[in-house]
């Protein structure tokens, strides 16, 4: 029955249409809010789930692959000859799975529901509230699940919107300034993105289909054109002719290398990479919790996303050329982070520094350019969204108890709200990568595809791993141990509806830490064509 | 070619729009002398409004007429008076877009505008006829007489219409300003103008065309006189940076409809003129080639640039939200002028054109929309700063709602009209590899997102002195309606719209003109 159905279409839409039912409810019914925002949110979870069952990874996602053309826009053809019939400027409405979105989509389904949980806390403007997270979920899905670069870009932008209000109404102190670092960083990241797709459009996205009365000409977004016009050596992008130069469809490499940095600088600031990071702090502290979640889960894993789907497979030659500068770029964030984060007296901002140091593990995983490696890669952007996600979604509830977050005001809260602690507890040593727990794996796999290659930046990279248990145990300790000041002593422990989120992440924590290969087999196949396809076009 | 020519009855059918105007300014001009005091100027109101549809459906007619079945769109034009007027899809697209925004301005204000501010009210109804000719004529013309009368005629009722706050200071200053400015404007136009005159022997911009093409090599030092005298003075007109200065106190001192009226229909004609000199003249890929027009089309480019940069820095640190707009519009005007600039240098990317079209639209709608929250706003609070927009969230959900789709569509962001507009824009750019303007561009619509962003802020995120709800007009309510759907709309469903303006329009045929 659901094979007919557009199961990828129902996961993007099913949240846009929550947001709408949210946005007709009557705003005191706080409840009924959060019930259908949690049922608008459990919708695409449970069909990415159905997805993740139903898939086959030799088959790959061409099954449920959606393509219809979205807009057709006619361009002035009066230049040319008879011959030609149409000039058109065509975006397609294309979206497809395969093993690298998929595990990135499961993550969005479980943070999501997980977050959409934790928004007990919120307090105030619960509709506005709900119809923003929902929109922002629409945006998120859309990102992993498009393939067309307008449609990518649309998404793309979608979830900087309801973010920025998401930050600036629900957050602390200084959230209106956080939203608009957010938006203005993010704008900035989307600019170069736009720019780097509308080159890429203007000279791989044109093809010239024979038709009834002659030529149609169109350019297009569509991702698998862009794709197969790269190593196409006919594709008018790769003929060095005058005809090409002066319809200025030839892309020289010069112009590659642009498209390729602004494609590196656009995902860069997302996932972040070093000197782009500022803004990523501030969101990491300003905004409310279970925003955090979805941010610090999801948000910088699009970054990750973009950065193999766009910059790594339609630019390996440029990225083959640039390893060194990534893997370095990789381990100064990894260090960078650890080593700030061990001396941060903020535990959110502890969390912000050690997801910066995480993010680099993915980057050395993508500098590798091995299987084993961008498994890593992928490994570890699951695993640290579900453990930021954990790890947040215990500082919205430390915080509602102590209204700090400052690790001098906190201590010995073992003692009054054990659960709560043993879960922290959890989530660190899965953040410090502690064999057993999923943190382990995406860092070993990271190291290990890129110790073949780099030895010596690999060995410095692996440091951060001990400022990990540095700065992890530090404030762990800090807070669960030690006396516990008078004003907590009364405190409940976690609610079952905090707790019901906190056991699923954890057990989910620990299930790939014991069993990777439920993710591994599927990225496997994502990679191994790209793999194949990138020794022909290097010469092996 | 006769330099006189009769008017025919056939001229007069294809001048019916520009003669409905002329008739019904001449009867609200009497009948505002004759109403006694007591009768509320209101009904000239809706009589101007009533004018201003009555000849939107005769462009309507006409273009149908044009684009007939039996005519196919390579014939669709209609040349009259001896050359000087051209009925064309150009000029009717545009033509529909000024009746079309004037009459959103002019019902937006019917009961908006209050009496203290603005005390002959059938006068700020009335003189929009006049202004809206001028600019059709603006559209229209094919020769530099007609285009100038156009011109003159549009300012000069702008002029008045600027001036209409009788009682207040500013608006006098404002009237006083602009009339100094645009009249320098004009001057150094009409000046430019001679010495394209002087080097081509002819005033008929079609002529011109294929003068330059054989003669442009022996003139090239006072080609460049004319095109940079004749830039600087539209620069003026079309508030484009740094010739902008006067466009945020004009705004500010003018009633709100009117600086909406400035921002987008005498903007909109300027660039009309503009498009229709320079595509024939200067930046003409027959006519002109060479050095000089690579030289003029990066002067454009670096205009463009200018004001995109100037307007949305500026912009930045403006508490005034009319001045605010000004200043978006001056940026705005910048990404309406880069289609011009790269207009024939790629043979891939020639419709340029109607993206040119589609963002004006799309600009009309997003700016008379936002204008008409601002009067609304600005009545409430008696400022027009931005604090009084804090807390509108709260007091007016749906204008909050209204307004942060309009302010999204001036950032452009997705889905909207003004995203639409600037992809393509940009696209354009991109296709004739003019990266670094594409890149101007970019960062300057992302530091506008701090700018529209500032607003919303204002709008979600702050507690406003007034608890109480918004007194808003129904016709102006029905106006930001009609202007979020249609802003939504340009964003969601940009086909109809281009696909339309594709099928009846053709640069050679309509814009570019080959029929002398």
């Amino acid at each position: 029955m659901l094979d007919d159905l557009p199961v990828l279409s129902l996961i993007v839409l099913a949240p846009l249409l929550g947001a709408l039912i949210v946005l007709a409810l009557p705003s005191a019914r706080s409840n009924w809010l959060r019930i259908t925002a949690i049922i608008f949110t459990l919708i695409p979870f449970i069909l990415t789930l159905w997805l993740f069952a139903d898939y086959q990874p030799a088959v790959g996602g061409g099954a449920y692959t959606e393509h219809s053309t979205w807009l057709s826009i006619p361009l002035n053809q009066e230049q040319f000859n008879a011959s030609v019939t149409s000039l058109k400027l065509v975006f397609d409405y294309h979206l497809a799975v395969d093993g690298i979105s998929l595990p990135l989509l499961l993550l969005t389904g479980v943070v999501s529901t997980m977050s959409a949980l934790a928004s007990v806390h919120i307090r105030k403007r619960w509709k506005t509230y709900y119809s923003l997270f929902l929109l922002l979920l629409t945006g998120i899905y859309g990102v992993f699940l498009a393939r067309d670069l307008v449609l990518f870009f649309i998404f793309f932008e979608v979830t900087l919107i309801p973010m920025f209000f998401l930050i600036g109404i629900w957050g602390y102190y200084g959230r209106e300034k956080a939203a608009t670092r957010f938006l203005i960083y993010n704008g900035l990241g989307s600019a170069a993105m736009l720019l780097s797709f509308l080159i890429l459009i203007a000279t791989l996205g044109f093809s010239a289909v024979e038709g009834a009365g002659g030529v149609n000409l169109l350019f297009g977004g569509n991702y698998d054109t862009i794709l197969s016009n790269l190593s196409n050596p006919a594709a008018y992008a790769n003929v060095d002719n005058d005809l090409t130069h002066q319809f200025g469809l030839y892309l020289n490499d010069q112009t590659k290398w642009t498209a390729f940095v602004l494609l590196l600088i656009a995902f860069g600031i997302k996932v972040p990479i070093f000197p782009f990071h500022t803004w990523m702090l501030r969101v990491h502290t300003e905004a409310p919790p279970p925003v955090v979640m979805i941010h610090s889960g999801i948000l910088l894993k699009m970054g990750v996303y973009g950065l193999i789907r766009f910059a790594m497979f339609l630019f390996p030659e440029q990225l083959h050329a640039w390893t060194g500068v990534i893997a370095v770029l990789g381990v100064i964030n990894i260090l960078y982070g650890a080593i700030l984060a061990c001396v941060q007296t903020e535990f959110k901002l502890v969390l912000a520094y050690s997801s910066i140091s995480h993010m680099g593990i993915v980057l050395l995983g993508i500098a590798s350019l091995e299987e084993v490696g961008l498994q890593g890669a992928i490994y570890q952007s699951v695993s640290h969204g579900l453990i930021s996600a954990l790890l947040f979604l215990i500082v919205g509830s430390i915080y509602e108890r102590t209204n700090t977050t400052q690790l001098s005001e906190l201590g010995g809260l073992a003692r009054s709200v054990p659960f709560i602690s043993g879960v922290l507890l959890l989530g660190g040593l899965a953040s410090l990568g502690l064999p057993g727990l999923s943190g382990f794996v995406g860092e070993f796999l990271s190291f290990l595809g890129m110790f073949g290659s780099m030895k010596i930046v690999t060995a410095i990279g692996v440091l951060g791993i001990l400022f990990a248990a540095v700065y992890v145990l530090r404030s762990i300790l800090n807070i669960t141990y030690g006396s516990l000041p008078e004003q907590y002593v009364g405190m409940k422990d976690a609610r079952f509806i905090e707790a019901l989120p906190m056991i699923t992440l954890a057990a989910l924590i620990i299930l790939l830490g014991v069993y990777p290969s439920i993710l591994t087999d599927l990225m496997q196949h994502g990679f191994s064509g790209f793999l194949e396809q990138i020794h022909t076009r290097m010469g092996g | 070619m006769d330099a006189f020519q009769t008017l025919t009855w056939e001229d007069a059918w294809y001048l019916a729009p520009e003669i409905v105007l002329s008739c019904f300014t001449i009867l609200l001009i009497a009948l505002d002398l004759l109403l006694p005091k007591r009768v509320n100027r209101n009904v000239i109101g809706w009589l101007t409004l009533a004018g201003l549809l009555v000849a939107g459906a005769f462009v309507v007619i006409l273009m149908t007429a044009v684009n007939g079945p039996e005519t196919d769109s390579a014939s669709g034009t209609r040349v009259l008076l001896g050359g000087s007027y051209q009925l064309d899809d150009f000029g009717n697209l545009l033509k529909l877009a000024f009746l079309g925004a004037s009459a959103f301005i002019v019902f937006s204000s019917l009961g908006t505008v209050r009496d203290e501010d603005v005390p002959i009210k059938g006068e700020l109804y009335y003189l929009v006829l006049p202004a809206v000719l001028g600019a059709m004529v603006m559209a229209s013309s094919a020769d530099l007489i007609t285009l100038f009368i156009g011109l003159e005629l549009l300012s000069i009722t702008s002029y008045i219409l600027v001036a209409a706050r009788k009682s207040s200071r500013i608006s006098s200053e404002a009237a006083f300003k602009y009339v100094v400015t645009g009249g320098v404007a004009s001057a150094f136009v009409l000046y430019g103008m001679s010495f394209l005159y002087g080097i081509t022997g002819t005033t008929n911009v079609s002529l011109m065309r294929s003068v330059l093409a054989s003669t442009s090599d022996q003139f090239e030092a006072l080609l460049y006189v004319s095109f940079f005298l004749m830039i600087a003075g539209f620069a003026v007109k079309l508030a484009l940076a740094p010739f902008h200065a006067w466009a945020s106190d004009v705004y500010q001192g003018a009633p709100t409809p009117v600086a909406a009226f400035l921002a987008v229909v005498a903007k909109g004609a300027a660039f009309a003129m503009v498009y229709r000199i320079f595509a024939n003249t200067f930046t003409s890929g027959g006519g002109l080639d060479g050095a000089v027009r690579e030289d003029i089309l990066l002067a454009l480019s670096v205009l463009a640039a200018a004001a995109m940069i100037v307007g949305t820095v500026g912009a930045l640190r403006q508490r005034n939200v009319k001045r605010l707009l000004a200043l978006s519009g001056v940026a705005n005007a910048g990404i309406l002028l880069i289609p011009l600039s790269t207009l024939f240098a790629n043979p891939m990317h020639e419709s340029l054109v109607s993206e040119f079209i589609y963002f004006l639209v799309a600009y009309a709608f997003m700016n008379i929309g936002a204008f008409t929250v601002l009067t609304i706003v600005s009545r409430d609070s008696g400022n027009e700063s931005l604090s009084g927009f804090s807390g509108l969230y709260h007091r007016a959900p749906w204008t909050a709602i209204a307004m942060t789709v309009l302010l999204c569509s001036l950032a452009g962001l997705p889905v909207t009209g003004g995203f639409f507009g600037k992809l393509f824009i940009l696209f354009g750019t991109v296709q004739v590899h003019k990266y670094w303007l594409a890149a101007i561009l970019l960062v300057t619509t992302v530091i506008s997102y701090a700018v529209y962003f500032g607003l919303i802020r204002q709008m979600y995120m702050r507690s406003g002195s007034l608890d109480s709800g918004l007194r808003m007009t129904v016709p102006a309510a029905i106006v930001i309606g009609l202007c979020t759907l249609a802003t939504l709309a340009l964003g969601f469903l940009p086909m109809p719209i281009l696909g339309w303006i594709n099928d009846i329009f053709s640069v050679p045929v309509d814009l570019v003109m080959f029929q002398g």
